[in-house]
């Protein structure tokens, strides 16, 4: 490790109550799954030394269908979300998106909840959360706030979140249709993502779209997603011009938009969408 | 911190933030845990906490307060290590513990090539490993 740990402070609140009152006190990083945060520990980049570790709140797990709304607590892991009967039944984009996450030893330990608040534009449960319309509930010793998913991100790896508030739940309404997904990586496990895309084939014909890994935020595309209503064609001239790939150490701009492309092509014809 | 080690509770001093895998190896002694990269993607220092099989290079040892840990040295008889010594399953050998850990793991009837997706081997091309736990899957002695 090239950063000295012994120098980091933790706090380690029982429940919800005592963890929101540390928080309105001072800030602190809060810890999850800690699947990037030792990486960049280990690497030597992390700037905080004062965390909050939320492992011992209950209040943050679960995942339950409530009023036809499912609820996931932020604490909940992908492993979790992968094997739950309920995702499966009432959210299966989700379920396939978390089983596609790293491998088994990732999977149990990173959550909901850090995949939101780290904010990676590859963070694979997004697209998924951003097609279904998602609800993020936000809880600080002033009360709840329920912000929608397309106001979370205010830029790359930036959100609305208050120093003093924490993710506590997500609630999605079972989006109506077929759900798609397909990650591309440089293989299957362990791979960050250079292109995936969570779609939804209406019962009416449309659909909607969002990428992973092709701009600073995982959106919907609504421009792509009137376009591939006529054609498949104008829908990738369309794609072009909405979403922003780089190049980075992971892939190119132009390869991004290609497989952008194809998995938008593959989408519609495995859905039985227009020519 | 308190916690359940291969079925002995123990007790350490150390910084909360300090990884589970430094503590199983320095303050536990037990360094059968190795640590590949550091960073989640080997596999190689795969524990088990309440279970589940997670990269203790990624774990600060006070989230496993209370916890159950297994580390490789807790898995002694277990028949995958017979399993992999029949099949040569090892060359070098740095990765044998994460994937011996991680194999244990395995849900019935669940592929071994993904409850081993997380642990990487540059030695052996994978070919024996599998066999091995192949072999546990159909119940061999």
């Amino acid at each position: 490790v090239r950063s000295a740990v012994s120098t980091l402070d933790l706090a380690t609140p029982r429940d919800l109550g005592e963890a929101l009152a540390l928080l309105a006190e001072a800030p602190r990083t809060p810890l999850a799954g800690c699947t990037d945060l030792y990486v960049a520990l280990n690497a030597g980049t992390l700037a905080a030394t004062r965390f909050l570790d939320l492992s011992a709140l209950d209040e943050l797990r679960g995942i339950a269908l409530a009023n036809g709304r499912l609820v996931i607590g932020a604490m909940t892991t992908h492993a979790e979300i992968e094997r739950s009967p309920l995702v499966a039944e009432a959210f299966p984009l989700l379920a396939r998106a978390a089983a596609e996450i790293g491998g088994p030893q990732i999977r149990h330990r990173g959550t909901l909840g850090g995949n939101l608040v780290n904010g990676s534009p590859a963070g694979d449960l997004l697209p998924p959360l951003a097609v279904a319309e998602a609800t993020i509930v936000l809880e600080s010793a002033r009360g709840e706030r329920r912000v929608a998913y397309r106001d979370f991100f205010t830029g790359y790896r930036a959100t609305v979140l208050a120093a003093d508030e924490l993710v506590r739940a997500v609630e999605v309404a079972p989006p109506a249709g077929a759900g798609w997904y397909r990650k591309v990586g440089t293989r299957a496990a362990q791979a960050i993502t250079k292109v995936a895309l969570a779609a939804i084939r209406e019962s009416g014909g449309g659909c909607r779209l969002a990428f992973g890994s092709v701009g600073p935020t995982v959106t919907r595309h609504p421009r792509t997603e009137a376009a591939l209503a006529a054609s498949v064609a104008e829908a990738q001239r369309v794609l072009g011009e909405e979403i922003r790939p780089i190049d980075d150490l992971r892939s190119t701009a132009e390869y991004r938009l290609a497989v952008a492309r194809n998995l938008m092509a593959r989408f519609a014809a495995e859905t039985g969408g227009a020519a | 911190v308190r916690f359940t080690l291969n079925g002995r509770p123990v007790e350490v001093e150390a910084p909360p933030m300090k990884r589970l895998l430094d503590v199983v190896r320095e303050e536990c002694g037990l360094t059968g845990t190795k640590e590949g990269c550091g960073e989640g993607e080997c596999g190689a220092c795969t524990v088990l906490v309440d279970g589940a099989p997670v990269n203790s290079c990624l774990v600060p040892v006070a989230q496993v307060r209370g916890r159950e840990v297994v580390t490789i040295e807790g898995l002694a008889g277990h028949p995958l290590l017979e399993r992999f010594a029949r099949e040569g399953a090892a060359q070098c050998g740095f990765c044998i513990p994460g994937m011996v850990v991680a194999a244990s793991a395995r849900a019935p009837g669940e592929d071994p090539r993904r409850a081993l997706a997380g642990n990487l081997c540059r030695c052996t091309g994978y070919t024996a490993i599998l066999r091995a736990v192949e072999d546990a899957e159909e119940g061999e002695p």
